[in-house]
């Protein structure tokens, strides 16, 4: 029985996803509502993005020190590390910190539209209450997910040339050097490509959850709850994805 | 002056609106959720001018029946015209120009609660473009809050109001667009007696004031008494009987009856 709901959630989440791209980008344009909601989830996830990026380029490069040591390789921890944070653990780390407050948030401001009925009140007021309020913040978690992806990178290979300095001495210049030097076409761009289907699939689910939460307010908190569960899950399957077709086209 | 054209001047019952112009019909409507047959063929007429009171006990589908004439919900089978449009056929340019001309007082008020008051108000009034600048806006929004008695309020949240100002608040919401007619789902539940029936008067007076013709849904008698001109029973999905408060009343019919009790 579990089997056929999740078959089932998943063809609903899927043709929730068509409606999207049937219907969001259709005119009446709610461009004042995104520029708004780009401003709320991207502001919103600043400290938390800032914070978890600055403690995983400390704590990454501190581990990997010991290691690194015994080798002798010490002058590898940048690279090593700018690569760990930008092709792997800033995307996913970021993504996971943005559902866990930007998808919830999703999902109970939805829901507890839906079960006080002002999404129908929005309906009989001249609007596309799929268009102003769905529409409207998938775009704005596709588009602010990566710039925010960028900035916890930036944070954490700061954090982790602090981390560096702790001990030996090295110059910003001379570590940005090291690591720009280790860095593909292949590494950046595939990272930064999947960061907007983590948007994507955040912004979708926390929508789709709230958009058909059940009536009553127990039903909030399990379309908030189970927004980030599942937009949890579902980052993880993309990403595994995401490996595989960078590999299958050679950029591994 | 003859005394019977002052008689006419007072808002009496079936009177005036005998001969006026119908606004709203449902005709023979139909709604079931999956077995539970929620409306079976039920009809109804609204006049110009003309309060109608929908009384039904609780989960009679009186919900269901408003929500299916401003077309949140399809019904099954039948038809219903809303000043003189065919609401199946409408697209939705046609249906929010139309939606314009309704008012609908959410039983729940359903007021935004992440706006203030003022842009509660505003919300409707923009999306329909029915404002042009920022003086008109405001001065829409003052009217409306005067209303209904609540000028004061404009910069605060939904929040912070009483039940009986949220009430009030989505009754101006309505208003501010200035309805033909107004569906009104269960003003009074919920509200102290005392607020009770100063929503009702204020129903009547929204009505003298701007003509509107108002299908009001409720099941609190005192309501019913104050601001029917007709009442239509319904029972089973089913209109089951007609008439102005007085004559029901009357009705002998035990499911008419305990109405009345
Ligand atoms: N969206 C829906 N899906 C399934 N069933 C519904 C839906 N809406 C209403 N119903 C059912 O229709 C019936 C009538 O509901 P409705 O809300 O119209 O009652 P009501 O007459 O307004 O009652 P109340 O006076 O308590 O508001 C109920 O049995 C309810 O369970
Ligand atoms: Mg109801």
């Amino acid at each position: 029985m579990p089997n056929t709901a999740l078959l089932a959630e998943t063809g609903e989440i899927t043709s929730f996803a068509g409606r999207f791209f049937r219907e969001g980008f259709r005119p009446r344009y709610e461009l004042a509502e995104l520029l708004h909601q780009c401003y709320v989830v991207g502001y919103q996830s600043l400290p938390m993005v800032g914070i978890t990026g600055f403690i995983m380029g400390m704590v990454l490069t501190l581990q990997s020190r010991p290691t690194m040591a015994q080798f002798g390789a010490e002058s590898w921890i940048p690279v090593m590390v700018g690569l760990t944070i930008i092709r792997e653990m800033g995307p996913i780390i970021t993504a996971l910190i943005f559902a866990g407050k930007i998808g919830s948030s999703i999902g109970a401001e939805l829901g507890s539209m839906r079960v006080t009925e002002q999404i129908d009140a929005m309906e009989v007021s001249g609007t596309n209450p799929f268009k102003y309020l769905v529409a409207t913040r998938v775009l704005a978690t596709t588009l602010m997910l990566p710039l925010l992806t960028i900035l916890a990178d930036a944070i954490a290979l700061y954090a982790s040339f602090l981390g560096v300095n702790m001990k030996g001495t090295t110059t910003l210049a001379l570590f940005t050097n090291n690591i720009l030097s280790g860095l593909t076409f292949g590494d950046v761009l595939p990272a930064f490509v999947k960061t907007f289907f983590f948007g994507f699939a955040i912004g979708l689910i926390g929508c789709y959850k709230g958009y058909f939460s059940d009536k009553g307010t127990e039903g909030v908190g399990q379309a908030a709850n189970s927004a980030v569960v599942v937009a949890s899950l579902v980052i993880f399957l993309l990403d595994l994805v995401a490996v595989q077709i960078t590999g299958l086209l050679g950029l591994n | 002056m003859q005394p019977e054209s002052i008689v006419q001047e007072m808002p009496s019952p079936a009177a005036a609106p005998a001969m006026a112009e119908t606004v709203l019909t449902v005709d023979n409507v139909s709604k079931s959720f999956g077995d539970n047959h929620v409306l079976r063929n039920f009809s109804l007429a609204l006049r110009r001018g003309e309060n109608v009171v929908v009384l039904g006990k609780s989960g009679s589908g009186k919900s269901v029946l408003i929500k299916c004439i401003i077309g949140l919900l399809l019904p099954d089978a039948g038809r219903i015209t809303v000043l003189g449009q065919d609401v199946a056929t409408l697209d939705h340019a046609a249906m929010d120009r139309l939606r314009a001309k309704v008012g609908f007082l959410f039983q729940s008020n359903a007021l935004y609660d992440s706006m203030t008051v003022r842009d509660n108000l505003l919300f409707p009034l923009r999306r329909h473009w029915l404002a042009h600048g920022p003086a008109e806006e405001e001065a829409l929004v003052h009217q409306a809050l005067d209303d209904v008695g609540l000028a004061h309020t404009a910069e605060l949240l939904p929040a912070e109001l009483s039940g009986g100002m949220r009430k009030r608040i989505a009754l101006a919401r309505t208003l501010i667009l200035r309805p033909d007619i107004i569906l009104y789902d269960e003003p009074t539940t919920g509200l102290d007696p005392v607020t009770a029936r100063e929503i009702d008067h204020l129903i009547r007076e929204v009505q003298q004031k701007y003509r509107t013709s108002a299908l009001i849904i409720s099941h609190d008698m005192n309501c019913v008494r104050l601001v029917a001109d007709r009442v239509v029973l319904l029972v089973d999905g089913r209109c089951y009987a007609e008439g102005t408060y007085e004559e029901l009343a009357g009705n002998a019919d035990p499911k008419v009856h305990e109405f009345f009790a």
